[in-house]
């Protein structure tokens, strides 16, 4: 709704034809702004805000030797962090941000991320063609993939057989009670009973969130705990058989017992991105393009791959990184299968709702 | 101009000094209470009568609907559960901490220091570190539970992580020292000569303790409670990691609603209640103290 009473400003803008107005009214406009092919990048200086730990530290000293552009890069520890201070009002100061995808398509909705142009970013051609087909920006009009992957259960092969459901998580045998756990945050922690009820991973629907509501708070005696941050060394010191984890925190479980395996239940899961976005307010708009085009070449991109064993959706990179997937199987899931996943998109309204049921799932 | 006139004029004028003495001293603390306290106090109680922005802050709509939806069954229970976690640990702090404090007076100067160090001494490690070192102690690997095997007093290990038990555990050991330094400054505050007095007119020991020192040290004590159970309310970090994340206290409510839902409006409510019970627990001190105090002079 946002975005199309700005459209209509801009229309009345250009009939009045005069770029003044138009440039006036530009802050919520879906064009993008004139990028000068020639701004001398060294006089541009950059801030970023990205994960802790997701970025070779050496980032801004390599770009500024590659480019000439100053960047200076600030921490985030969570999506919603971000989101604050980015839709705070004005000028953040941020010029480039790392944000997960149904962020970035809320950041898009609320008008403050600039329009992706592809002659910036050639770079771009590295990318899987499955990587331009995200349902939360289809061709990636405004935001450019960083890394993807998907959820499912990580688990220790030599103590349990390979689960194939989201219910051997949900519904434990004899066995495996108080040895699983599930995710905390909210999406995560619905998504094992969506998929295994049939539902969307997305579904803003009362009565299909009841359900879900009610198969969680079912599956809560279960649980072992809920867990975001170390599930996979519980599953090291064999405090639990069973996990629902991402697959690439998966993977850390690995690096330190080979037994520990990650699969995708045959309900299916959700396929997850983080991306890059332009911040409209950035002043900087020629460098943060560079900057998006310097992470996509293979070599840098290849970085995050072999240090943060996320996929990344570069496929140059990925083949560079290909014996990756000897030790850590699910960095050779093909893209193809990933999309099969369902990407998870903003729930506009009915977030209140998630958090909600949330909170009344975790305090039953 | 007579005697009096000048004297009381005289007393107005030491008095306006003494105001702009106390305004100096006073003020860039006042001034810092108000910029950073009450401001924020002010905003948060603004903003609990706003409606969410769907990528967290405000809009600019009046309604009761956040205090409506606070008092929804699923909320009520969060704070049944909180107020009852904290009051045991409140409870079982008092009943560790008094002792030690009173243990402490009775010690050398120069060992009541070395105590009062080794007291606060834990806070001088990071809390999220020391939080984990519980983890590693109660896990069902861990070292109790294997010594507890190992006594025969339990058969084989038992689940003592991500219980509402460890959440106690946790949070008593966090605020301990919170509740030993109140009840210590006010042991030591009490007249030695007033126990003389009571023993020499055939008190026992016991007797005088519950008559004299008890009521004298009560104010103290409550100071203690409230510095233990207001930030056991709070806090958010304990019930995730040993509770793990299956015991939801109000401060995982109000950071949840901040940070995960975005809706802050919302949050702000809960953190006003949690705001409005510290005011009402400090005036309860208050008039508890009041009349302790009052008693005495009464009797004196």
């Amino acid at each position: 709704m946002h975005r199309s009473i700005h459209r209509a400003a801009t229309v009345i803008a250009g009939a009045a034809a005069t770029a003044l107005v138009l440039s006036a009214c530009g802050g919520g406009s879906t064009e993008g702004a004139d990028l000068d092919p020639d701004a001398d990048l060294s006089q541009q200086s950059l801030t970023v805000s990205n994960w802790a730990g997701y970025y070779p530290e050496d980032l801004p000293d390599k770009f500024k030797a590659a480019v000439g552009t100053t960047t200076e890069i600030t921490n985030h520890a969570t999506n919603e962090e971000i989101m604050a201070k980015l839709t705070a009002g004005g000028d953040s100061g941020i010029d480039v941000a790392f944000v997960s995808g149904q962020f970035a398509q809320a950041l898009n909705e609320a008008g403050l991320v600039e329009p992706i142009n592809p002659e910036f970013i050639p770079n771009a051609s590295n990318l899987y063609p499955e990587a331009k087909e995200l349902s939360y920006d289809p061709g990636n009009a405004f935001s450019m993939p960083y890394a993807w992957g998907t959820t499912g259960i990580c688990y220790r092969s030599d103590l349990v057989d390979e689960p194939t459901s989201w219910n051997d998580i949900l519904e434990p045998s004899d066995e495996n009670k108080g040895k699983v756990t599930a995710l905390a945050t909210e999406r995560w922690l619905m998504l094992p009973a969506q998929k295994a009820l049939g539902f969307s991973a997305n579904t803003t629907d009362e009565g299909e969130m009841q359900q879900v509501k009610d198969k969680l708070i079912a599956a809560k005696p279960g649980l072992l705990a809920y867990d975001d941050t170390t599930f996979y060394s519980r599953l090291v010191s064999g405090e639990a058989t069973m996990v629902v984890a991402w697959d690439g925190w998966c993977n850390y479980g690995t690096a330190e017992d080979p037994n520990i395996k990650f699969t995708i239940p045959k309900e299916g899961s959700d396929l997850w991105a983080d991306t890059m976005v332009i911040l409209k307010t950035s002043k900087n708009k020629e460098a943060a393009h560079a900057f998006i085009n310097y992470i996509l070449d293979p070599v840098n991109h290849a970085w995050v791959a072999e240090n943060i064993l996320y996929k990344v959706p570069n496929a140059p990179a990925m083949e560079a990184v290909a014996g990756l997937a000897t030790d850590y199987p699910n960095m050779g899931l093909a893209p193809a299968d990933l999309l099969k996943q369902e990407s998870l998109v903003d729930l506009g309204e009915a977030g209140p709702m998630y958090t909600e049921i949330a909170t009344e799932v975790t305090s039953s | 101009m007579t005697t009096t006139e000048v004297r009381s004029s005289g007393r107005g004028a030491s008095r306006r000094r003494a105001l702009s003495a106390r305004a100096v001293f006073a003020g860039p603390g006042l001034l810092y209470v108000t910029l950073f306290m009450s401001l924020p106090l002010l905003l948060i109680l603004v903003y609990s009568f706003l409606n969410r922005g769907r990528f967290g802050g405000i809009v600019w709509e009046f309604t009761f609907e956040n205090y409506a939806r606070a008092f929804e069954p699923v909320y009520l229970k969060v704070f049944t559960t909180s107020i009852v976690i904290a009051g045991v640990t409140t409870v079982l702090a008092l009943a560790l901490g008094y002792p030690t404090a009173y243990a402490i007076t009775r010690l050398s100067p120069r060992w009541r220091t070395v105590a009062l160090v080794l007291v606060v001494l834990p806070f001088w490690t990071n809390f999220l570190i020391r939080t984990y070192a519980w983890i590693v102690l109660l896990n069902t690997e861990g070292p109790v539970n294997s010594a507890l095997v190992d006594l025969g007093v339990i058969g084989a290990p038992i689940g003592l992580l991500y219980t509402p038990g460890a959440v106690v555990v946790g949070l008593l050991y966090a605020y301990l020292p919170l509740v030993v330094l109140p009840v210590y400054a006010s042991i030591e505050r009490v007249d030695r000569q007033l126990i003389e007095a009571a023993t020499n007119l055939g008190a026992s020991r016991t007797r005088a303790f519950l008559d004299v020192t008890l009521p004298l040290t009560l104010p103290g004590a409550m100071i203690g409670a409230i510095f233990v159970f207001v930030p056991s309310l709070g806090n958010f970090v304990v019930p995730e990691l040993l509770g793990g994340g299956k015991t939801v206290m109000v401060g995982n409510l109000i950071r949840d609603q901040f940070l995960e839902a975005r809706d802050w409006p919302f949050g702000s409510v809960f953190a006003l209640f949690v705001v409005a019970l510290l005011v009402a627990l400090f005036a309860l001190q208050a008039v508890i103290s009041r009349r302790i105090n009052g008693r005495g002079r009464a009797r004196a």
